[in-house]
Parts: C-alpha cells; sequence; structure tokens
C-alpha cells in the first residue's frame, strides 16, 4: 500500500479513489434525483424568462441562441456546484472525507467528475428542448464538442472555488461573486465558438474561440492540482 | 508606535512629489492641440492604471509566496496591495471615462483594455470579499492566496477572449481603438509630465503600501492585547 500522502499520486489507487468519490454522488443522486430534476426545471425557467425578455422574433433567435444557452448553463451549473459542496458539509460528511486516506486531489477530481457529470446530464436534457423552443438545430458534432469543454472548464474552475465559498458566510452568494470574474473568458469564448458553428460559419472563423476554451481549460486544471491541496487542509 | 524614521521620510517625499507632479500635468506640460485640456488626464490615467497592474502583479507573488512559506507578513502585503490596487483601478477608470466622453463621444465602450480593467476590477472586489466572508483567519489566508492567484491567471486569457470577440464582430458605433480615436504624439514636455507621474504614483504606491501593511500588523497587535487582557480578568 502507497503511502496516500506522498504527493505523487500512486496512479491505480488515485483514480479508484477519484472515481469512488464521484460514484458516491451519483448513487446518491440516482435515489433521490434531487439536483439533476431541479437544475432541470431551473433551466427551463431561464430559457422562458429570456424568451420574454429578450422579444424574440425567429431573426433574433437564431443570433443570440448560443447567448442564451450559455447563459442557462452557467446559472444552471452554478447552482449545482452549490448544492453538491453544501450538501457534504452540511451533513458533516466533509470530514469523513478528509480522514480517509487518499491523495487530496483525488477529492478534487472526484467532485470535479460527479458535477461535471450532473451539468452534462441536464445539458443533455436541455439541448432537445431548446432546439424545439427555439426552432433551432443544435446537434452538430462540433457544438456539442464545445459545450463538453466549455462546461467542463467552468466545471474545473467552479469546484475549486466550491470549495472555498463554502466555508463563507452567505457562500450562495459568495459563489457567483468568485466564480464570474474568472469565468468569463471561457464562457465569452465558448459563446463565440458556439455562434460561429450555429451560424454555419467556416473553422477559420471562430478556430481562435475554440482554441482558447482549451487553452483555459488546461491552464485551469493546472491551477486546480496546484492549488487544491491548499483548500483542504485542514 | 510611531512609523519609523524610513517611513517618515519616504511618506514626506511622496507628498512633495505629488505636488510637483500636479504642477508637471498642469503647468509644464503644454497644452494638446486638438484634445484640448481634457489631455491632462492621461498623465494620471496611465499611472493609475499601471499602480493597478503592479499592485496585482505583488499580490500574486507574495500569494505564491505564502502559500509556500506561511510567513504573515506576505499575507498583510497581499491584501494591502489589493486594497491599493482596487482604488488605483477605479481611478483609472473613471479617469479614462471622463476622458472618453468628450474624445470618444460616449463614456464607456466594450473595448478590450476597457472591459479587461473592468473585470480586473472586479476580480479583486471579489477576492476583498472573500476575506471578508471568512471567520477562520488561517484560512483566510490560503483562500485568499489561491483566489489571487487564480485572479491574475484569468486577466490576460480576458483580454484574449475580448479580442477575439471583436476582430469577428465589427466595431458598432464609431471606431473604438484608443490607437485610432484620440491619438495623439507626445512632445518632449509631456514626456517628461508622463514619466514623472509614473514616477511619482509609483513611489505612492510604495509608501501606502508600506503604511497599510503597518497598520495591518498593529491592527495585529491590538488584537491580541484584546485578547490577553479578557484573559487576565
Amino acid at each position: 500500500m502507497p503511502d496516500p500522502t506522498n504527493s505523487q499520486p500512486p496512479t491505480a489507487g488515485f483514480w479508484r479513489a477519484v472515481s469512488a468519490i464521484a460514484w458516491k454522488d451519483l448513487a446518491a443522486e440516482l435515489r433521490n434525483k434531487e439536483i439533476v430534476s431541479a437544475l432541470f426545471i431551473f433551466s427551463l425557467l431561464v430559457i422562458l424568462i429570456f424568451n420574454f425578455a429578450l422579444e424574440l422574433d425567429k431573426v433574433a433567435r437564431e443570433n443570440v441562441a448560443a447567448g442564451v444557452l450559455w447563459v442557462t448553463f452557467v446559472f444552471s451549473a452554478t447552482l449545482g456546484l452549490n448544492r453538491t459542496f453544501a450538501a457534504e458539509k452540511d451533513r458533516g460528511s466533509l470530514d469523513g472525507l478528509l480522514l480517509a486516506p487518499i491523495h487530496r486531489s483525488a477529492l478534487y477530481f472526484g467532485k470535479l467528475l460527479s458535477t461535471f457529470v450532473f451539468i452534462l446530464i441536464v445539458e443533455i436534457i436541455v439541448i432537445p428542448v431548446f432546439s424545439v423552443l427555439y426552432n433551432i438545430s443544435l446537434f452538430s458534432p462540433p457544438f456539442l464538442l464545445v459545450v463538453l469543454l466549455g462546461t467542463l472548464g467552468y466545471a474545473m474552475v467552479g469546484t475549486l472555488l466550491a470549495a472555498m465559498a463554502i466555508h463563507t458566510r452567505a457562500r450562495e452568494v459568495m459563489l457567483p461573486i468568485l466564480l464570474f470574474p474568472v469565468a468569463v473568458p471561457v464562457v465569452m469564448a465558448a459563446v463565440r465558438a458556439s455562434a460561429g458553428i450555429l451560424a454555419g460559419a467556416e473553422w477559420g472563423r471562430f478556430a481562435g474561440a475554440f482554441n482558447l476554451v482549451v487553452i483555459y481549460d488546461t491552464i485551469m486544471l493546472a491551477i486546480a492540482i496546484m492549488t487544491f491541496d491548499y483548500l483542504i487542509e485542514e | 508606535m510611531q512609523p519609523s524614521r524610513s517611513l517618515r521620510i519616504l511618506t514626506i517625499s511622496a507628498f512633495l512629489l505629488v505636488l510637483l507632479s500636479l504642477y508637471m500635468v498642469f503647468v509644464y506640460a503644454p497644452r494638446e492641440v486638438v484634445m484640448g485640456a481634457v489631455q491632462r488626464v492621461f498623465y494620471y490615467h496611465v499611472a493609475a492604471g499601471w499602480i493597478g497592474a503592479l499592485a496585482f502583479l505583488v499580490t500574486l507573488i507574495v500569494s505564491i509566496l505564502y502559500l509556500a512559506t506561511n510567513n504573515i507578513i506576505l499575507d498583510r502585503i497581499a491584501v494591502s496591495s489589493v486594497e491599493i490596487g482596487v482604488v488605483f483601478t477605479s481611478m483609472n477608470i473613471a479617469s479614462g471615462s471622463i476622458w472618453a466622453r468628450p474624445i470618444w463621444n460616449t463614456w464607456w465602450t466594450w473595448d478590450p483594455r476597457l472591459t479587461t480593467a473592468t473585470v480586473m476590477w472586479l476580480l479583486y472586489i471579489a477576492y476583498l470579499m472573500l476575506r471578508q466572508g471568512l471567520e477562520d483567519p488561517e484560512r483566510q489566508r490560503r483562500f485568499a492566496a489561491v483566489y489571487g492567484i487564480l485572479a491574475f491567471a484569468s486577466v490576460p486569457l480576458t483580454f484574449l477572449a475580448i479580442r477575439i470577440w471583436r476582430t469577428i464582430h465589427p466595431v458598432v458605433i464609431g471606431s473604438n481603438d484608443p490607437g485610432a480615436e484620440g491619438q495623439f504624439d507626445m512632445t518632449m514636455r509631456m514626456r517628461s509630465a508622463f514619466f514623472f507621474s509614473l514616477f511619482t504614483f509609483t513611489v505612492l504606491y510604495t509608501t501606502l503600501l508600506w503604511h497599510r501593511v503597518r497598520l495591518e500588523g498593529l491592527a495585529c497587535r491590538v488584537a491580541i492585547m484584546k485578547a490577553r487582557l479578557l484573559h487576565d480578568r
């Protein structure tokens, strides 16, 4: 048995710990479907509000579709991020996780994985509904790839900051305040790339935006790995 | 507890430098032909922006060092530098708006530089709010250091994101490129007023930082004395 506190993660045990943590969250969610159903209804409401707030006719709908969709994702993902950590803290199970003899960053990746899956499930349901309501076809592989990578970047920063926000007073408000300014680049680039794909523009027109999403994901992953240990050093 | 001799000398010199730079900006530098008096905003506008960037860079460096060494002084420098940086960034944004109204004919455009400055300002306001929201002082220092690193990393990415946005989108109202609208060539006197302002603001930043870090230390001493007094009773 390798030393769990060693800074070099023993790979096999490390990924087992990651999947165990993620699976714990997913199993709990499978039983009560609390988070996913709440996020889905919330997303529908956001789409509905946008539809009336923006007075959308056919042309306007096509122009703003990417922006509305991403704002919907960002809002519901923020709610989801708040939930996953709040549930751990309120039931006192975070302390239990910290006592487990696993590498600290396994906790980060486990939480990231479960949050990412929650958000993805919601997106998978929202995208067809949005297609119908806005009368626009969203099913194209490059578009789905942008959604996947953009969501990953948002979830990576979000998981890191949710672990911080959970300890603050007024934590539900604190998470978006901390997260939105940091997430500005990935959201802007993802909207840009999605809009380009949906408008049927050639690759060169949105390649920069797509690359920026990938760069953002990489940089934030590096920062998360380097700093997460300091966030849960209790 | 009196401030040290070198801090007093620095404070007085900063004060004198500010007076001198005011003279340089308003009297010594010539009036710009096209824009007129409003161009004089430029000297302090750029200097304030420079101090904002410098202050946040200092925060990044001391935050990394804090995580590595756990030295409390470094955390005091980090929070002090953010506070000063936020004030100077606000000055930078406000003075820019004042200049933009007559020159660009608008208070605001979503130009890459303007937007990046605003997002940066929001990031460091969030930094200060995060600190306020945390009660345990040790955790406050650690979390703030992590956020200080994350915030600084996202600033250049924001600039890139807006650049991409803009190069695809045509500019809607007029040209909002600062190089295109409201450009001017500096004369020798303008240049010396400009560099003098930069120098003055840097000295001012150092002075304020020193005072602020010292204040943080004094507050800590007061807290310890208070705790001891309550304990003895």
